[in-house]
C-alpha cells in the first residue's frame, strides 16, 4: 500500500489559488525594477532579440526610421520632428517589451540570488574506508561518499541518509520553520544540502555531485538558466511569427497599391516610409510577442512560490491539460488518521459505561486513534481522563501479535481492539460474545469505519467507531475539479468497501482500493490510452514509475531521492493537496497566454481605422469616413496609434507576470468570459484609447 | 430588399439544407468503402479503373505518398490539356477549324491548363471562338471531373487524419479520386446535364448557326454539346463556361429553374461534405458547427450584396429615376443582370460562385455597385471557406478551425485541441503556411501589376504598363486587378472582367498564383492531416474546449472574417471601400 506522509496542514478553504504567498514578492520591487531596466537595453543586442521575430521586425523598423532620420537631419528635409517621435516610439516599443522579459527574468534572479546565499561552502566529516573520518570541503564531495553529521552540522550535500535518525531543519529550502525527521530506510530518508541537522546524528551517502545538486538545480531553475521553449510557446510564436509575416505582405504591397491610388487620384503622396513602419508594427502582434516569454517566466515563478519546484515549463503546461487527478486517500482527501466519532454499545450496556471503558483502555495509547477516543470521551460525556496512578493501573501495549491494547486496573481487566481479537479475549476469559457485536462491527465497516471492540474482562461493551475524516473543504474542491472537467481518483490501501464509503463522503469521482503501486501504474497507463492525461503525487521508492509515468508527478520534497528523480515536479511543502493548485496555475499560465494574444489581434482593427484614413486622406478624402474616432490629422492619428500599440505593452505587464484570473468554470463557460473580456473588449479597447492619446498629442502640439 | 427576392433566397437555403444530409450521408460511405445503392451499377466501373490502372485500392498511403500521387496526377494533367489545346488544329472535332491557322499562344495554353487543373477555371479566352469541340470535352471537362474530385480526396484525406488515431497513412489518393468520380461525380453529372437538355440547354456537335436578325443584321450563334460541360461545370465548382457569357447565356442557362438547379449543384457538394466530416470523425454536431460558421458567412454575404444592388445607386436616385420596386420594375441597380433573373438571382448567384470556388457567373460582377462588387472579392479573398470548392472548401475551414481553436482554445486553460487531436506547432506551422501563400499570391501578383512597366508593343504585354489593360480608371480599375489575382489564388476563376487578361505577363502571374493557390494550402493540408493521424484522441471533458455549440460557430466566423480583413483591409479600402465612399458623394468610375 502507497503510504504518503502526513501533512503539516489540511489545505486552505475551497480557494484553488490562495490569496496570501509565504514566497510572494511585490509586483515592482525596486531592485527588480533597476535590474530589469538595465537588462531591457542590453536585450537590444539583435542577436538575442532573433529568438523573438515580431519584437525583432520592430527593431528593424525603428532601426530604418533611425537612419531616415539621421538622412533627413542632414539634408535639413520637413517632417523630422513628426519622424523623431515615431522613431523614439518605436524603440520605446522594443524597449518596453525587453522590459517585460526583464521584470519576468529579474524577479527570478532575485529568488536565485536568495537561495545562493544559502550555498556556503562548509566543512564536511568524509568516512574513510576504515571508519575514520577526514575534514574536506562539501565541494569535494563526490556521489557514493560517506559523511557524517551531528546536531548543529550543515548537510554538505544531497544524500540519503544509511543510518541513524535526525530532526532537520529545512527551511532554507521550504521556508517552513519546523523540523523534519529524517531517518534511513523508508520514505524519509532523502536530505538535501544546506539543510542543518538539530539534533541527533547520521550517516549519509552523497547521492549527487557538485554542481548538480537539487540546490543548484532550483537555482538554475528559478534563474531561467535552462529555459527551454515549451510545446504551446513554439506553437503560438509560430503563430505570430506567420501573423507578422502576413502583415508584413499587406504593408509592403501597400506601397504600390498607393502609388497606382496617387497616380489614378492625382492628389496626395505616397505614404512615407516611416508611416509604413509606423502601420506594419501596430498589425504585427507586439502585445503578445512582447509579453510571451514574460508570461512563460511569470507561470514557472508562480508555481515556485507555491513551493513547488517544476523541472520544466513543460511540466506546468502538462498540469494545465490534466483530465485525471490520483489523490491519495491519507494526507490528501482525509486527515491522516482515524478518529473516534461514536461509541455503539452492545444491548444492556449504557453508552457511558462504554465509553469510560474506552477512555480508560486508551490512557496510555499514544497513537493518534487513541488520543481521539479520549478526546471523544471527553467531550461528547464529561469523562475527565482520571489519576491512574491511585488505581495501580498496568497498561498493556498494542502488538501485532495480539491485536488489542488496554490497561489492567482494580476495576476490570479492560481491552480495546480488532473485533476478532476482542472476541478470543473474551472467550479465554470465560465469557462470550453476543452476536449484536458482530453485528455493530460490520455495520461500521459497511459504512466505511474501523471498528474496534472494547471488552471488560469476560463481558464485551460494545464498539468504538473510527472513522477516517475528510479534510475542511475537500468536498467544495473536489466539486471545482469536476467542474473543470477533471476527475478524481482515489488511491487507498483500504478495502474497497470502507474506500468507496469514504469515496462517497468526499465526493471523488472514483477510488482504487487496496492499491498497489503495480495497480497505480496500470491505472495511470489505463487512463492515457483512453486518451487522458493524469497527475499524481507520491513520495515512496514504489511510486517512482508511476510518478514517470504519470504527465505531472508531484514528488513529496519528504520523500525518497528515487520519487523525487522521477516526479517532474517537487513539492518542497509535502503537501499533496497542492496537486491542485499546480493545476490551477498551469491552467492560468495558458489563459494567460490565450487571452493576450486574442487582445493582441483583435486590437489591430482599431489600429487600421486610426491609420489607413490617415495616410490616404490626401489622395482619397472620401476615406475620411473611415476615420470613426474623428483624430485631430492624420500624423497625429499615426503617433496615437504607435504610442497606444507601445504603452499596452507596458499596461499589460502586470497582468503578464500575475496571470489572468483563473476561475474553476466549465471550459465553455470560461471561452464565452474571457472571450468578450479579450475579443470584444480587445476590439474596443484601443477605439477610446487611441482617441485620448490622440487628443493629448494635439493638446501638447506634439503633430 | 423585395418579399420575393426574400423568399427566393429563404427557399434557395432551405433546400440546401435538406440535400445536405443525404448528400453527406452517401459521401461517407462512398469514402469509407462501404455499400451504396449505386454500387451494384457502379462497382464494376470502380474495379475496372483499379484494374486499368494498377491500384490496390486497399493499400493505403502515407501523406507524403498521397502528395506525391496528387501533384504527378495533376502535372500530367497540365501537360496533357496543354499539349491537346496547342494541337488542337490538326485534331477532329473542330468544325471551325479553330487554331487551325494560328494555334493557340503557349501563354494562354498553359494558363488555361493550370486554370482546369487547379479548379480555378480562369479564363483568358472565349470560349466559342478559341476551343475545338475535341479540347472542350476531352480536355476541359475532364478536367472539371478530375480537379474537383482531387479537391474531394484531399478533403477527404484530412478529415481522416481527425478520425485515425495513431494511424501512419491516411488514404489511397487513387482509390479516393476514383470513388469521388464514379460513384459521385458522374450518376450527378448525367442526371443534371439530362435536366438541362430538357430544359433547353444544347448538345450537339453543329457548327455555328448564321443567322439574320430582324435588324437584317448577320449574327454568329456558336453551337456545342453545352449540356455535358455544364452540370460537371456547376458540381464540381469549376465554373469555366462553354460559351464566354457563361451562366448568363441562354443556351446555358435558359430558365430560373436551371439557374435555381445549378446554383443548388454549385454547393451541394461542399454542404455535404461538412455532413461526410462529422459523420467520418463520430461526432455528427461538429460537422453541423462547420455548416453552421459557412451558412452565417454566406447568409451574411447575400444580404449585403443584394441589399446593395437592390438599393440602386443613389446618383440615379438623385437624378429623379426610379430605384425603388414596383409592380412592373425590379427598382435598384439591373445593369449587369439577366432579366431572366433579376436582381435577387443574380445576388444569390454571385454569393454562391464566389463562396464556393466556383467561379460561374450568370450576371456581370464588374457592373455591381461598389458594395456589391466588394461581396465576391472578400468571398475569394478569405480563402473560399463559404461551402467553397468541392473538398477545399471544407479543408480550407478545417484551417480556419485550426488556427480558431488554438487561439481561443488557450483561453480554455488548455493546450489547444480540435476533435481530441492536440494542435501543436507542426499544425500551426502547416496552417500558416498555407495562408501566408495565399495572401501572398494575391498581395504580391497585384501590387506588382498596380506598378509594373513594359514598353508598348512588349512582348509581355502589348499595351504598355500592367495597368493599361484595365478598362476602368480609379478605384475601380484597381479593384479589377485586385480581382483577379484574387479569383486565381482562390482557385475561384470567375472573373469581375474589365481586364484584358490575355497577355503573357497576365497569363504567366495568374497561372502562378493559381498554382500557389492550390497546391500551398493542398500540400501542407496534407502533412498536418499525416501528423493529426499520428496523435492519440483525447478525452472530451467539461474542460474540453467545446467545437459544436454556437459560441464555436461564433468563433469560427470571427476568424474567417478578422484574419481576411486584417490582411486585405488596406487593399479593399483603396478599392471598392473608396469607391463607394466616393459613389456616395456622387462620382463614379
Amino acid at each position: 500500500m502507497p503510504l504518503t506522509q502526513t501533512p503539516r496542514a489540511a489545505g486552505g478553504p475551497a480557494q484553488l489559488l490562495p490569496k496570501k504567498l509565504s514566497h510572494a514578492r511585490p509586483l515592482f520591487d525596486p531592485e527588480i525594477l533597476r535590474r530589469a531596466i538595465r537588462d531591457s537595453f542590453l536585450k537590444l543586442n539583435p542577436v538575442r532579440l532573433l529568438k523573438n521575430p515580431v519584437i525583432f521586425v520592430v527593431e528593424i523598423g525603428a532601426a530604418i526610421t533611425t537612419l531616415l532620420l539621421a538622412r533627413d537631419l542632414a539634408t535639413r528635409a520637413a517632417d523630422t520632428a513628426f519622424n523623431l517621435q515615431i522613431t523614439l516610439w518605436l524603440w520605446f516599443t522594443v524597449l518596453f517589451a525587453n522590459f517585460a522579459e526583464a521584470m519576468a527574468e529579474a524577479r527570478g534572479k532575485a529568488q536565485a540570488d536568495t537561495l545562493r546565499k544559502t550555498k556556503s561552502d562548509s566543512a564536511a566529516r568524509r568516512l574513510r574506508p576504515n571508519g575514520t573520518t577526514e575534514s574536506v570541503a562539501s565541494s569535494q564531495l563526490r556521489a557514493g561518499d560517506e559523511v557524517l553529521c551531528e546536531a548543529g552540522d550543515t548537510i554538505p550535500g544531497d544524500g540519503e541518509v544509511i543510518e541513524g535518525i535526525a530532526t532537520v531543519d529545512e527551511s532554507v529550502i521550504t521556508g517552513e520553520s519546523a523540523p523534519v525527521i529524517r531517518e534511513s530506510g523508508g520514505d524519509r530518508s532523502a536530505v538535501t544540502g544546506g539543510t542543518k541537522v538539530l539534533s541527533d546524528h547520521i550517516r549519509i551517502r552523497i547521492t549527487s555531485n557538485p554542481g548538480e545538486t537539487f540546490l543548484d538545480r532550483m537555482i538554475a531553475l528559478v534563474e531561467g538558466a535552462q529555459r527551454q521553449k515549451t510545446p504551446n510557446e513554439i506553437a503560438l510564436n509560430i503563430l505570430i511569427a506567420g501573423l507578422t509575416l502576413i502583415f508584413l505582405l499587406a504593408v509592403v504591397t501597400l506601397q504600390p497599391f498607393s502609388q497606382y491610388s496617387v497616380s489614378a487620384a492625382g492628389a496626395g503622396a505616397v505614404p512615407s516610409m516611416a508611416v509604413l513602419v509606423s502601420l506594419l508594427v501596430c498589425l504585427i502582434p507586439t502585445t503578445i510577442g512582447g509579453l510571451l516569454s514574460a508570461i512563460g517566466i511569470a507561470g514557472m515563478d508562480r508555481v515556485m512560490q507555491h513551493n513547488v519546484l517544476a523541472m520544466s515549463g513543460k511540466a506546468v503546461e502538462a498540469a494545465g491539460d490534466v483530465n485525471t487527478l490520483l489523490l491519495d486517500k491519507t494526507g490528501t482527501i482525509t486527515i491522516g488518521n482515524r478518529q473516534a466519532v461514536e461509541f455503539l454499545p452492545v444491548p444492556g450496556v449504557t453508552e457511558t459505561e462504554l465509553a469510560e471503558a474506552a477512555q480508560l483502555s486508551s490512557l496510555a495509547d499514544e497513537t493518534p486513534e487513541g488520543r481521539s477516543v479520549v478526546v471523544l470521551a471527553k467531550e461528547k460525556y464529561g469523562l475527565r481522563g482520571r489519576e491512574l496512578a491511585q488505581h495501580e493501573a498496568h497498561f498493556i501495549p498494542f502488538s501485532a501479535y495480539t491485536r488489542m491494547s488496554g490497561v489492567d486496573i482494580d476495576s476490570g481487566r479492560l481491552r480495546k481492539g480488532a473485533t476478532e481479537s476482542i472476541a478470543q479475549f473474551v472467550t479465554e476469559e470465560g465469557g462470550s460474545v453476543t452476536p449484536e457485536l458482530r453485528e455493530i462491527a460490520e455495520r461500521i465497516s459497511r459504512q466505511g469505519g474501523t471498528p474496534l471492540a472494547v471488552a471488560n474482562g469476560r463481558r464485551a461493551l460494545g464498539v468504538i467507531h473510527l472513522k477516517d475524516v475528510v479534510k475542511g473543504g475537500m468536498k467544495e474542491r473536489l466539486a471545482q475539479l469536476r467542474r473543470m472537467g477533471i476527475s478524481t481518483v482515489m488511491i487507498t490501501g483500504d478495502n474497497p468497501l470502507t474506500a468507496a464509503a469514504i469515496a462517497a463522503e468526499a465526493g471523488v469521482d472514483n477510488f482504487l482500493a487496496q492499491a498497489s503501486p503495480a495497480d497505480k501504474l496500470n491505472y495511470i497507463k489505463k487512463e492515457q490510452g483512453e486518451g487522458r492525461l493524469v497527475a499524481m503525487t507520491g513520495d515512496g521508492t514504489n511510486d517512482a514509475p508511476a510518478l514517470a509515468q504519470a504527465d505531472v508527478g508531484l514528488a513529496m520534497n519528504t520523500g525518497t531521492m528515487a520519487a523525487k528523480e522521477a516526479g517532474n515536479m517537487v513539492d518542497l511543502d509535502s503537501n499533496p493537496t497542492k496537486l491542485i493548485e499546480v493545476v490551477a496555475i498551469g491552467k492560468q499560465l495558458l489563459i494567460t497566454r490565450g487571452a493576450l494574444t486574442t487582445f493582441s489581434i483583435a486590437n489591430d482593427v482599431a489600429k487600421y481605422f486610426a491609420i489607413i484614413p490617415a495616410m490616404f486622406m490626401a489622395t482619397y478624402p472620401a476615406l475620411g469616413a473611415l476615420n470613426v474616432m474623428g483624430l485631430n490629422n492624420p500624423r497625429s492619428a499615426v503617433l496615437s496609434a504607435v504610442i497606444f500599440n507601445a504603452l499596452i505593452i507596458i499596461v499589460l505587464v502586470p497582468l503578464a507576470l500575475r496571470g489572468v484570473q483563473y476561475r474553476p468554470e466549465t471550459a465553455g463557460a470560461l471561452l464565452r468570459r474571457n472571450l468578450l473580456i479579450y475579443g470584444l473588449g480587445g476590439l474596443l479597447a484601443p477605439f477610446p484609447g487611441i482617441w485620448a492619446i490622440d487628443r493629448l498629442v494635439h493638446l501638447l502640439g506634439l503633430a | 430588399m423585395t418579399p420575393n427576392g426574400l423568399l427566393q433566397i429563404a427557399v434557395y437555403f432551405a433546400l440546401l439544407v435538406l440535400l445536405t444530409k443525404p448528400m453527406g450521408a452517401f459521401m461517407a460511405r462512398v469514402f469509407q468503402g462501404e455499400r451504396t445503392f449505386l454500387h451494384p451499377v457502379l462497382a464494376p466501373l470502380e474495379r475496372i479503373c483499379y484494374r486499368a490502372a494498377g491500384i490496390r485500392p486497399d493499400s493505403e498511403q502515407r501523406w507524403t505518398q498521397y502528395s506525391a500521387s496528387l501533384l504527378a496526377f495533376s502535372f500530367v494533367s497540365l501537360v496533357f490539356v496543354y499539349l491537346l489545346q496547342r494541337c488542337q488544329g490538326w485534331l477532329p472535332l473542330n468544325p471551325m477549324g479553330l487554331g487551325a491557322a494560328a494555334p493557340i499562344a503557349p501563354d494562354l495554353a498553359f494558363n488555361t491548363a493550370v486554370s482546369f487543373t487547379t479548379n480555378t477555371n480562369w479564363q483568358a479566352y472565349s470560349g466559342e471562338s478559341t476551343l475545338s469541340y475535341l479540347v472542350q470535352m476531352a480536355a476541359l471537362a475532364v478536367q472539371n471531373f478530375a480537379s474537383a474530385a482531387a479537391g474531394v480526396a484531399v478533403a477527404v484525406a484530412l478529415t481522416r487524419g481527425f478520425a485515425r488515431q495513431q494511424a501512419t497513412s491516411i488514404g489511397n489518393f487513387w482509390v479516393d479520386l476514383t470513388r469521388a468520380v464514379v460513384y459521385l461525380f458522374l450518376p450527378l453529372s448525367l442526371l443534371s446535364a439530362l435536366f438541362f437538355c430538357s430544359q433547353g440547354v444544347i448538345q450537339n456537335f453543329a457548327p455555328s448557326t448564321k443567322a439574320v436578325t430582324l435588324e437584317g443584321r448577320p449574327q454568329v450563334i456558336a453551337q456545342g454539346p453545352v449540356a455535358s460541360q455544364e452540370a460537371i461545370k456547376m458540381l464540381g465548382t469549376n465554373g469555366g463556361g462553354f460559351f464566354n457569357a457563361n451562366s448568363a447565356h441562354p443556351f446555358e442557362n435558359p430558365t430560373p429553374l436551371t439557374n435555381l438547379i445549378q446554383m443548388l449543384l454549385i454547393f451541394v457538394i461542399p454542404a455535404g461534405l461538412t455532413y461526410t466530416f462529422g459523420r467520418m470523425v463520430g461526432d455528427q454536431r461538429q460537422g453541423w458547427a462547420i455548416f453552421a460558421a459557412m451558412a452565417v458567412l454566406f447568409l451574411l454575404g447575400v444580404f449585403v450584396l443584394y441589399g446593395a444592388e437592390q438599393s440602386g445607386n443613389p446618383i440615379l436616385a438623385r437624378l429623379g429615376l426610379q430605384t425603388a420596386p414596383t409592380a412592373t420594375q425590379p427598382g435598384g441597380t439591373m445593369e449587369g443582370k439577366e432579366v431572366r433573373f433579376g436582381i435577387a438571382a443574380t445576388a444569390l448567384f454571385a454569393t454562391i460562385t464566389t463562396g464556393a470556388s466556383c467561379g460561374a457567373v450568370n450576371g456581370m460582377h464588374d457592373s455591381f455597385t461598389p458594395l456589391g462588387g466588394l461581396v465576391p472579392l472578400f468571398n475569394m479573398q478569405t480563402g473560399e471557406v463559404i461551402f467553397g470548392g468541392t473538398g477545399a472548401g471544407l479543408y480550407g475551414m478545417l484551417l480556419f478551425a485550426i488556427l480558431a481553436v488554438f487561439i481561443a482554445g488557450l483561453m480554455v486553460g488548455r493546450t489547444p485541441e480540435y476533435l481530441g487531436k492536440k494542435i501543436e506547432g507542426k499544425e500551426v506551422k502547416m496552417a500558416m503556411l498555407a495562408l501566408i501563400a495565399t495572401s501572398a499570391a494575391i498581395l504580391l501578383f497585384t501590387g506588382a501589376g498596380a506598378v509594373i512597366d513594359f514598353a508598348k508593343a512588349s512582348y509581355w504585354n502589348a499595351g504598355g504598363p500592367a495597368t493599361a489593360n484595365l478598362n476602368n480608371a480609379g478605384p475601380h480599375g484597381f479593384g479589377e486587378l485586385l480581382y483577379a489575382y484574387s479569383s486565381a489564388a482562390a482557385n475561384n476563376g470567375s472573373a469581375f472582367a474589365g481586364l484584358n487578361a490575355n497577355t503573357p505577363w497576365y497569363n504567366l502571374t495568374l497561372g502562378l498564383a493559381m498554382l500557389v493557390g492550390r497546391f500551398l494550402i493542398i500540400v501542407p493540408m496534407l502533412a498536418a492531416a499525416s501528423r493529426l493521424a499520428a496523435k492519440k484522441k483525447l478525452a472530451a471533458t467539461t474542460g474540453t474546449l467545446p467545437t459544436h455549440g454556437p459560441l464555436f460557430v461564433t468563433l469560427l466566423v470571427g476568424t474567417v472574417v478578422i484574419v481576411g480583413a486584417l490582411t486585405f483591409f488596406p487593399a479593399l479600402s483603396l478599392s471598392p471601400v473608396v469607391e463607394h465612399l466616393l459613389m456616395l458623394q456622387g462620382r463614379l468610375f
